[in-house]
């Protein structure tokens, strides 16, 4: 997948990604970086899709939020660049 | 529809072409028929998967075209090194199977209920969302004042063209276009600036009421390429619109 | 069971088997993947270094500049399954930078501006395998593509051969990179189709 034509860029475009892992609609909660403190949007946040997997970054100081990966269908969730999600 | 959550569907479910209407050289609308489609809020996408003969998959996210309560559509521009729009644009006849989750997405959508006035930005194929929830306001019969600004690369390259050309009461259309002008154009001709947001966005106070939360002020929704989109952002910042009143959509490779 | 669409076949074109690896189909592309934002280091700012060993090494811009460096026409493959045949690189070899630094250690971390990492055997950096390159294709390497210098590893997936490239850690023991946390293949040989632990 690659990103350039992908086009996601931000947290609306890995909504169903968000949908199969945390089994909600998950665009508007709200997250808390764990680097800068900064408050967002999980819409709002800037997404990586390099094709290895999934990076959801602070858009204030890059710090890594999220990360997915998928590998032989099992998908492996990093969620410790958060302070909170909800 | 209005105020009625939708809920996402996680499984895939398969979709059957129906009809392919061109746009424009580039984009089309595909409408797509889904046995169990439980309806859509108006600015969500869905995830289409193509499955190759060999069982290669490949998937990507598109915006629903169509209103709440219309048949879903979707409406894709074919991008150069693309991998499935390609397809989507050249290949896709009526009676073909794809699959589609959905609808996704609880941010960037638009209720009755959220009120107005709407502010809508759009760059290029970033329309496709806002089509979606101008035409939900008219089926609801809503008077939300609604300023519409679209950047595209030229009048051949508008989408939905001649529906925006006959827009519904209280929408006002403002084009740019930023490459190429018909001859007598007097319209914007040039990339989104802070003078033109100014120019064209609802003032922060003091502008109509439109319903929705009271003294919340207008709504801005910018969808288009990265740079259009935080272009479009900050200058709506520094015209005085709150950053909860803006929602975004980052498209990827819409050229401008 | 997904349904078939009807004259979708994705990207994959020309193979050209023996010369692929397994699972990989060959593009002309040379797409750019990152997992964050594009560094942009400017070279005078700009060192490599190689820690851990006797004493640490380091040099600036310039002073790599001067190094000795060849151009190699080599093979690259992604994980993601494409190949690019025939790219052309200029850089510095491992064995070059390696000389003289005095170490045991078996492995190497590579850390790179925005935080990116990943490891490799030493074994695999020398002996003509590795360079720290600086150009592609006759042109210094963009930083979209990880100029100014990244590592250039192509016997193994190309996420090895690590973008914006700052330092080279040896240690003893093999510690997972950024991708390799996440369930990457820790050494990740295209031939033996090592994408996933446990491949």
């Amino acid at each position: 997948m690659e990103p350039l034509e992908n086009g996601v860029l931000d947290g609306n475009g890995i909504g169903g990604l968000l949908l199969e892992v945390f089994g909600t609609e998950m665009t508007a909660a709200v997250s808390i970086c764990a680097g800068c403190g900064a408050t967002s949007q999980v819409a709002e946040l800037a997404v990586y899709q390099p094709g290895l997997g999934t990076v959801v970054r602070c858009r204030h100081c890059d710090t890594v939020l999220m990360v997915f990966v998928r590998a032989r269908g099992v998908t492996c969730v990093d969620l410790w660049g958060l302070t909170s999600l909800a | 529809m209005a105020g009625t959550a939708v809920r996402g569907r996680l499984t895939w479910q398969t979709a059957t072409v129906g009809s392919v209407v061109s746009e424009t050289a580039r984009v089309r609308t595909l409408s797509l028929s889904v046995p169990d489609w439980a309806g859509h809020r108006a600015g969500q996408h869905v995830d289409v998967r193509l499955t190759a003969e060999d069982g290669y998959q490949a998937e990507r996210a598109y915006s629903i075209a169509s209103a709440p309560g219309e048949p879903l559509s979707i409406t894709v521009e074919r991008l150069d090194d693309g991998e499935v729009s390609p397809y989507l644009t050249e290949e896709a006849r009526a009676g073909d199977q794809m699959e589609v989750r959905g609808p996704i997405g609880g941010y960037f959508v638009w209720d009755a209920l959220d009120g107005g006035p709407l502010l809508l930005l759009a760059g290029g194929s970033g329309i496709v969302p806002l089509r979606s929830m101008l035409r939900h306001r008219s089926r609801l019969g809503s008077t939300v004042p609604v300023r519409l600004l679209y950047s595209s690369r030229s009048w051949a390259d508008v989408i939905y063209r001649s529906e925006l050309d006959q827009p519904a009461d209280g929408v006002t259309v403002i084009h740019t276009l930023t490459r190429q002008q018909p001859p007598g154009w007097t319209g914007y001709a040039r990339r989104v600036d802070q003078r033109m947001i100014s120019e064209v966005a609802w003032p922060v106070g003091g502008g109509p009421v439109g319903g929705g939360p009271v003294g919340a002020g207008p709504l801005a929704y910018a969808c288009g390429p990265t740079s259009f989109v935080e272009t479009v952002a900050s200058a709506l910042v520094a015209f005085g619109y709150q950053t909860r009143r803006i929602r975004t959509e980052r498209f990827g490779a819409s050229g401008q | 069971m997904s349904p078939i669409s009807r004259g979708f076949h994705g990207r994959r074109r020309s193979d050209a088997p023996g010369r692929v690896p397994p699972g990989q189909y060959v593009t002309r592309d040379f797409p750019v993947l990152s997992a964050g934002p594009t560094p942009h280091t400017a070279l005078d700012r700009w060192t490599f270094s190689i820690e851990g060993g006797s004493s640490p090494k380091r040099w600036t811009w310039p002073e790599f500049q001067a190094l000795p460096a060849e151009t190699v026409t080599v093979d690259i493959h992604c994980v993601t399954r494409w190949s690019k045949l025939d790219t052309a690189w200029t850089g510095v070899s491992l064995d070059v930078l390696l000389e003289g630094v005095e170490h045991d250690a078996a492995y190497v971390l590579a850390v790179c501006d925005g935080g990116y990492t990943t490891n490799l055997p030493v074994a695999d950096l020398t002996g003509g395998q590795a360079w720290v390159a600086f150009n592609y294709d006759g042109s210094p390497l963009r930083a979209e593509h990880g100029g100014p210098a990244r590592l250039l590893v192509p016997h193994l997936y190309f996420w090895k051969s690590a973008k914006w490239v700052r330092s080279l850690r040896l240690r003893d023991r093999d510690e997972p990179g950024f991708w390799e946390n996440y369930g990457y293949h820790i050494y990740g040989d295209p031939w033996r189709e090592q994408r996933y632990a446990g491949d």
